[in-house]
């Protein structure tokens, strides 16, 4: 091993180092491989920026929609029907959304979502037990603030207030700040 | 007639050692029902593909009315299904032979596991096989949406969900696939493309591998 170690270093001194020539067979197959690379990158880059687009696009906030007189909010909740302005694609709609707004002990005002964090379905409020909502599908069940009492592994989200000129506004779906 | 016009042509391209290849073996004594009749259990495999032909079929042809629009997509199938001639039947062959596939499929799995003839050297044709299998399941779960009804809907919201729960890359995975937000129009005409184009297209390249492993190793030996 020094014997080889010794060769290595007079042969080194000597000469100027070899320069580590391509043969044209490995320079042709880097040209052909990498003008084949850009011409495939060519074809699938467009494509898969195209079908990715929807997940890149700029999402817009919703905007805050008027709902309901201040006045007529109490401390139990009630279903209120809204309307936003809902663009999928190429198709705009007016889509309804639900909320159950009340007055908390504090006189604060909140908007619960009626969608149960179980699996999906539509709360009621009253309708089985009394004072919470429940879910008819699974039975899960919540109290006035949303928090979940059975089934359901989260609190109910909440719709972002504002209030205005005596009117209460609901925004974007949040989740749960009560509980 | 047929006979003329079989000869002229493999008088010019030699036809018959090409369809001779495909057609042209043996099949094992153990795995043919007229000899044992228990080894219909071997028919699975080709049951699975006998109805994947009718899917793609009768799949053609309801293109042929189908519109992957929300605002038509419902009347287009209701138009089919009640006002064209045979469409229950076309659309019933579409509906019962994608839920008897993974029926056949299912079986020809259990045929497999229990005659392991997984083992080597047949390894690989197990994998693509299980690669089909997810493939059709792609294709159960993208054609599900495509009438548009409540049921459809309702069942793609339920998947979407499932596939948000899925750790830190959930929630891009349910947009991608979603095309956007909410299941809407570009959900239903992204399910529809790949429906129809993409997972066929991936399924046969799937099916031709299958088969042609199945050919160069021959069906595993008797138990």
């Amino acid at each position: 091993m020094a014997k080889g170690v010794e060769q290595k270093m007079s042969n080194h001194e000597g000469q100027k180092p070899v320069r580590k020539e391509m043969s044209r067979r490995q320079f042709l197959s880097y040209t052909l491989g990498g003008t084949t690379a850009f011409m495939a990158g060519g074809v699938v880059l467009p494509m898969v920026r195209f079908a990715v687009d929807p997940l890149l696009q700029k999402k817009e906030k919703s905007a805050f929609i008027k709902v309901v007189e201040e006045s007529k909010i109490t401390n139990d909740p009630v279903e209120y029907k809204f309307k936003i302005h809902q663009v999928d694609g190429w198709y705009e709609s007016e889509a309804e959304l639900v909320a159950w707004v009340s007055k908390g002990p504090d006189g604060k005002i909140f908007a619960l979502s009626p969608v149960c964090k179980h699996l999906g379905c539509t709360i009621g409020w009253n309708t089985e037990q009394s004072d919470q909502y429940v879910c008819p599908c699974h039975g899960a069940h919540y109290d006035r603030d949303g928090k979940n009492l059975s089934v359901a592994p989260n609190p109910l989200d909440e719709y972002e207030v504002q209030l205005k000129d005596g009117f209460v506004y609901l925004g974007p779906i949040m989740p749960n700040t009560r509980v | 007639m047929f006979k003329a016009v079989y000869n002229w042509i493999d008088e010019r391209l030699d036809v018959a050692p090409l369809w001779r290849d495909v057609a042209d073996h043996e099949v094992p004594e153990h795995v043919n029902p007229a000899h044992h009749f228990s080894a219909f259990v071997y028919c699975f495999g080709g049951l699975t593909f006998f109805i994947t032909v009718i899917q793609i079929l009768s799949g053609m042809f309801l293109t042929m009315y189908f519109v992957p629009d929300i605002n038509n997509a419902y009347a287009s199938v209701d138009y089919l299904q009640h006002k064209v001639a045979f469409g229950g039947i076309v659309r019933g062959m579409h509906h019962w032979g994608a839920s008897l596939v993974i029926v056949m499929m299912f079986l020809h799995t259990l045929r497999v596991f229990f005659t392991g003839s997984y083992k080597a050297p047949r390894e690989m044709n197990w994998v693509v096989g299980m690669l089909i299998f997810f493939i059709m399941l792609g294709l159960g779960f993208t054609g599900y949406l495509l009438p548009w009804d409540n049921k459809a809907y309702f069942a793609t919201k339920v998947g979407m969900q499932i596939a948000e729960s899925v750790p830190y890359i959930g929630v891009y995975l349910k947009e991608l696939m979603q095309g956007g937000t909410i299941v809407g129009a570009q959900t239903l005409t992204r399910f529809f493309a790949i429906h129809v184009f993409f997972l066929p297209g991936a399924l046969l390249a799937l099916m031709a591998a299958h088969f042609f492993m199945i050919r160069k190793q021959g069906i595993s030996g008797p138990l």
